[in-house]
């Protein structure tokens, strides 16, 4: 099985500190996956990377089968390649319906002009309504995205994921402020995600990657530590170090 | 199915239907076509009124739906305006030329008629030759065609540099406003070769209707801006209600977010920057025969800042918002600065209006902005029954990204 994202050899420097060092990492298509680290240890740099916010000064970057280079191209026209973001703090248009939200994020030609001239099918009203439902906001249509709760906001941007049809996503601490129900409620959207695209997960909290069940990448100062089951790595002694200090 | 257009957005319908009641109820007002109690002079007013209203219906666009404040908008107005003036220059000085050179015994080559129109209009500025920008001035179909192309194209050519750049925000305003100075500037100099300070003048005058009154031209006019201004809304009134607009009020709101769905913010911003120039210059080219006199003074930073504050007291995010600043505060502003106000003496001074109305103007603004975000659209919303929920401003949601009260509008 070939990898759909394939990171290798990337460095990244921001005023000489070393966020990024030598980082490689490879994921499959409809795999999910979580990464682990402490504070600083280049999570979201990586992510940064991928969806092409931050350019690296070394390193290649490949997706698909075609193995495309995503280091050209910019953050829109890696988005249309599949990739999707979701970041940590919940980021809906809360000006906007819940529909209208996912209409925006439906996949379909995304220029100006086709846009102008788009006009909404029947199959595109039952595609929101599904994803509503999907999500567990079919009652919300709608309303106003600013007047959801949190754990809703979050949802329904994970529903706005699942309407670009994306073929790898990039959730940042989807857990974050979230009530025990929603938690469990959100373990069980990203395990169904997991089916259909390649999800890659950050989060501090373990419990909730215990949850997952899936295989968790270590990082440490910009580079990989330790990869496999949350079990494997969490026996690994220098993964053990790194989370408890070294005194 | 859905419901049609108009029926999904009832405010089109009723703008539209005010619109052409106010054109029918002026029109049997007018001098020339009804009981003569509106004077001509008025007519125009009311006839630049409405382009004015088709300016601040883009600037709505741009500001209110894409969060664009641009400050030169209307200098794409002033242009509209000075491409169409060229041709009626040209061809107004050409009916008098041919007049006077017909006296002579030989009959005028073209060129003596040319070099004739030349010295007229250029001796002003102690030029008797045509510059090069006055190619097409000749004809109207090309000079009508540049209306559109000038500002769009400028519009096109600016935009790009500055969205490519990722300018935003108040950068992307002084960008805008430093534009519409160096134009002005530029425009100032007599050798720009559109008559420096002097302008372009005498174009209420239309060529080949000298026999034809005021009176009617006036009217003539009042109705095409009235048609262009209907036009414009719902043309405005249809992106604006479809995923086009959801986009950019997205990118108002969110930019990065639009970006990671896949959406090129740059492209929609672009697009919308050049949209509006291109109904901004559509909006000056029926002023200005309406007024009758073009200068670079028109293209001063000041005009887009007044064209921004009347969409504000109007209320943006909504287009009649801003149809209805632009008519009240420029209907207002002629008023009181027309010296019909009548003057408030003070044992200290006395309260001249034609000096203290940008006093008043300014105070309104700042009133408005602190008190009514809205503007004057938020009270269709009181009208209806629409309410913001009182929060004193505190976060409507549990986190930075919630709702701010004065954004709590449905």
């Amino acid at each position: 099985m070939t990898a759909l994202l394939e990171v290798s050899g990337v460095c990244v420097s921001f005023d000489g500190f070393r966020a990024i060092n030598n980082l490689s990492f490879s994921i499959g298509p409809q795999e999910l996956r979580a990464i682990i680290g402490p504070n600083g240890a280049g999570k979201t740099t990586f992510m940064d990377i991928v969806t092409g916010k931050t350019r690296p000064d070394s390193g290649t970057v490949t997706f698909g089968e075609r193995s495309q280079s995503l280091l050209s191209l910019s953050e829109a026209e890696i988005a249309r390649a599949g990739v999707g973001r979701k970041f940590q703090r919940p980021t809906v248009f809360e000006d906007q319906s819940v529909a209208e939200n996912l209409t925006i994020a439906l996949k379909a030609p995304r220029s100006p002009w086709r846009v102008l001239g788009w006009r909404e099918s029947t199959a595109d009203r039952s595609r929101v309504a599904d994803l509503a439902g999907e999500v567990g906001l079919a009652d919300a249509l709608a309303r106003r995205a600013g007047e959801l709760s949190h754990g809703q906001k979050q949802w329904l941007e994970i529903g706005m994921l699942l309407a670009q049809e994306p073929r790898l996503l990039l959730i940042d601490e989807p857990a974050a402020g979230m009530t025990l129900a929603e938690r469990e409620h959100t373990t069980r959207l990203l395990v169904d995600l997991a089916k259909t695209c390649a999800v890659v997960v950050v989060e501090h909290d373990m419990d909730f990657v215990r949850r997952l069940d899936c295989r968790v990448t270590v990082l440490h100062e910009g580079a990989v530590l330790a990869e496999g089951s949350l079990h494997h790595v969490t026996r690994n002694t220098d993964v053990v170090e790194v989370y408890l200090g070294r005194g | 199915m859905r419901a049609p257009f108009l029926a999904r957005n009832p405010s089109v319908l009723w703008f539209l239907l005010i619109l052409a009641l106010f054109t029918i109820a002026v029109t049997v007002l007018s001098e020339a076509y009804g009981v003569a109690s509106l004077s001509t002079s008025f007519v125009k007013t009311l006839g630049k009124t409405l382009c004015l209203c088709l300016a601040a219906l883009a600037m709505d666009l741009i500001w209110g739906y894409a969060g664009i404040l641009s400050l030169g908008h209307m200098a794409f107005f002033a242009i509209g305006g000075y491409m169409i003036g060229m041709w009626l220059m040209y061809a107004r000085t050409e009916e008098i030329v041919v007049q006077a050179l017909s006296g002579g015994a030989i009959p005028a080559t073209a060129e003596e008629i040319r070099q004739g129109i030349a010295t007229q209009i250029f001796g002003v500025v102690g030029a008797s030759d045509f510059p090069l920008v006055w190619a097409f001035a000749h004809s109207l179909t090309l000079q009508m065609m540049l209306v559109v192309l000038v500002p769009g194209g400028l519009a096109l050519i600016f935009g790009w540099l500055a969205f490519r750049s990722r300018v935003t925000g108040v950068y992307l305003s002084i960008l805008t406003q430093a534009m519409t100075l160096a134009l002005a500037l530029y425009l100032f100099q007599n050798d720009s070769g559109l008559r420096g300070n002097n302008g372009l003048s005498g174009l209420q005058n239309l060529p080949g209707l000298s026999e034809v009154s005021q009176d009617s031209i006036s009217v003539w006019f009042f109705w095409a801006s009235a048609a262009a201004l209907a036009l414009g809304y719902a043309l405005i009134a249809a992106i604006v209600s479809g995923k086009f607009g959801s986009v950019i009020r997205a990118i108002r709101d969110d930019e990065a977010r639009v970006r990671f769905l896949g959406y090129s913010v740059e492209g929609y911003k672009l697009f919308v920057f050049t949209l509006t120039a291109i109904i901004a210059g559509i909006a000056g080219a029926l002023y200005y025969p309406q007024a009758g006199i073009i200068n670079p003074a028109e293209l001063a930073p000041i005009a887009s800042i007044y064209l921004a504050v009347w969409v504000a007291i109007g209320g943006r995010g909504r287009l009649y918002g801003a149809v209805i600043g632009a008519a009240f505060v420029s209907l207002l502003s002629s008023w009181f600065t027309g010296g019909r106000a009548p003057s408030i003496p003070l044992w200290f001074t006395t309260i001249d209006w034609v000096d203290w109305w940008t006093v008043l103007l300014g105070l309104s603004f700042v009133l408005v902005t602190l008190l009514a975000p809205k503007g004057i659209g938020g009270i269709f919303d009181l009208w209806q029954g629409v309410r913001s929920p009182d929060r004193k401003g505190a976060p409507l949601g549990p986190d930075q990204g919630a709702l701010q009260q004065s954004e709590a509008r449905e």
